[in-house]
């Protein structure tokens, strides 16, 4: 009885693990698209962190559920808090870099709050 | 295991696609993103490869990874600079070419006998009165 439960729960953790897995997949190829497809660099950024957040953080689900060790568990959440991390400081630079070397398209933005309070903080300056 | 093969293929994909934006830039940043979401992918495939064998000593390989990446696209972005237009592009062949025979030929100009340049040695000094 024991044992069938056993059985039971282990089946289930690899049918969620393949789900996850999946989903993680998923988000890479979505990833790859976006790189490739999307016209300027925060569009670009904005694809290319599917993968590394919630991508990432379902591969690691997946393989978890997977391989059921105490140990390979917690090195893997440390993975996911480390991916947790540095993604917005990876991006927060890139995309600072990107708008002073002038890689920002403006055109395709809805709202473009920064030049406008640059251009408000200059003018308060020269007044 | 057909799942096995639907994951390796789109994470293929998705990184060969990655790989095709970094190689068509146009910026530095371009490529920096697009080599994040190659490394991401090569997370993605470890983390598949361990979980099809259930294997738990690749999953140091997964700690080393995820902060190698974060390193090199903070460095990239910390120096970025202004490029002038088509420079971060990769160059043909041709173009390769063209541009060292015009570096060659300014070389041996200024290895040929005569009259040195002003601004080698032999000319006036800077603010000499004559």
């Amino acid at each position: 009885m024991n044992e069938v439960a056993g059985s039971g729960w282990d089946t289930l953790a690899d049918v969620v693990s393949v789900v996850a897995l999946l989903g993680g997949s998923f988000l890479v190829l979505a990833a790859g698209v976006g790189a490739l497809r999307f016209p300027d660099l925060l569009a670009r950024m904005h694809a290319g962190t599917k993968p590394q957040v919630l991508g990432l953080i379902l591969v690691l689900v997946g393989l978890g559920l997977r391989l059921r060790s105490g140990a390979a568990v917690w090195a893997l959440v440390l993975v996911a808090v480390f991916g947790l991390l540095t993604a917005p400081v990876a991006a927060h630079m890139v995309g600072r870099a990107g708008y002073r070397t002038g890689k920002v398209r403006n055109d395709l933005l809805v709202a473009d709050e920064l030049t406008r309070d640059l251009r408000e903080a200059r003018t308060r300056d020269e007044v | 295991m057909i799942w096995v093969v639907a994951c390796a293929t789109m994470i293929a994909v998705g990184a060969t696609f990655a790989i095709v934006r970094a190689e068509r830039g146009p910026s530095m940043l371009d490529r920096t993103i697009a080599l994040d979401i190659t490394v991401t992918a090569v997370i993605a495939g470890f983390a598949l490869y361990a979980a099809v064998q259930r294997r738990t000593d690749v999953v140091p390989v997964l700690v080393v990874l995820s902060l190698v990446g974060f390193v090199g696209s903070v460095t990239i972005a910390r120096f970025a600079a202004v490029e002038p237009e088509g420079e971060g592009r990769v160059r043909t062949r041709e173009e390769v070419a063209a541009e060292e025979a015009e570096r060659r030929a300014a070389e041996e100009a200024e290895l040929r006998p005569g009259p040195a340049p002003e601004e080698h040695h032999g000319g006036p000094a800077e603010g000499e009165v004559r």
